[in-house]
């Protein structure tokens, strides 16, 4: 069972054509480091979010890759330039091959 | 009256929360103390201190591994510090939850843009922390994060530029709490 959770974004709803837009993005995940001892001593396995990418209109915009350095609930603020009306397409990738994804609209109009 | 509480005052904080550990203080103080309280006291502090050393002191990634894992992911070029900021606290109360935020200096147009920004620790158990492709339709390069940092050290942020460049900052922070283990 992933452990990927609920994801929160947060992308203005519109914005003129042209206008740098900050995103952020959050995802509930423990990302166990694998550096951790459970109650009798023995390591906790590894499980985290591995990778994050953003899409906007269908052309990556934004892609992290992450290791067990990145805290609990991984997070990030990022931008992009407001270029079409259309959806941006969020997705998290864990490292037990789960997936989730979240999609947000953004309606560009003209300067 | 006066040399009492001139005496007792300043001696109540210093002792209970440990935040006057300058020995100059002490002789202003012992008069009005009793010498066993304040022996003690010391012994006590410096035996806190100890006990601490012990148990902050587990085996890291040397700073090795860090010029390892740059010569890795950039081969031998070479970094040059600037152009970068790195935003981070100096004093980060929980090392779990740092939250990080690297602007670079570029107008991200599409001849000079940032490709990619890295995160390394020096004394992390693994000296990488994440890294992120960006391109000119971000329009801004700058990123934001939240980080584990395990012990206090020195953070490093690589970016890379549309020509190739390599340009770098690092941020000295201090961990009152431990990342690793959280």
């Amino acid at each position: 069972m992933s452990k990927l959770g609920n994801a929160r974004v947060r992308v203005p709803e519109r914005a003129k054509r042209g206008e740098v837009i900050e995103i952020r993005a959050m995802i509930e995940h423990p990302m166990e480091s694998g550096f951790r001892l459970n109650n009798v001593g023995k390591p906790i396995p590894r499980e985290i979010v591995q990778s994050f990418s953003c899409e906007y209109g269908g052309r990556e915009i934004f892609r992290a890759t992450l290791h067990p350095a990145v805290s609990t609930n991984p997070y990030f603020l990022f931008y992009t330039v407001a270029t079409a009306s259309g959806e941006l397409l969020f997705t998290w990738k864990d490292d037990r091959g789960g997936q989730a994804t979240h999609t947000a609209r953004l309606e560009v109009t003209e300067p | 009256v006066r040399r009492e509480a001139r005496g007792t005052t300043p001696a109540t904080p210093a002792g209970w929360f440990g935040v006057g550990v300058n020995t100059t203080a002490s002789p202003e103080v012992t008069p009005s103390l009793s010498e066993p309280a304040s022996a003690r006291r010391r012994a006590l502090r410096a035996l806190a201190a100890g006990v601490c050393l012990l148990v902050v002191r587990p085996a890291k990634a040397a700073p090795e591994e860090l010029a390892a894992a740059l010569h890795e992911t950039f081969g031998g070029r070479s970094i040059t510090p600037g152009k970068v900021t790195l935003e981070l606290p100096k004093l980060a109360e929980n090392g779990a939850v740092v939250p990080v935020t690297v602007t670079v200096d570029s107008p991200m147009t599409e001849r000079e843009h940032v490709k990619s920004i890295h995160l390394f620790a020096e004394k992390n158990p693994l000296p990488r922390i994440l890294e992120v492709r960006l391109g000119p339709y971000n329009g801004r390069a700058r990123v934001a994060s939240r980080i584990r940092i395990a012990d206090s050290q020195q953070i490093t942020a690589v970016a890379v530029l549309s020509d190739d460049t390599l340009w770098s900052a690092a941020v000295q922070v201090e961990v009152t709490v431990t990342g690793c283990g959280t």
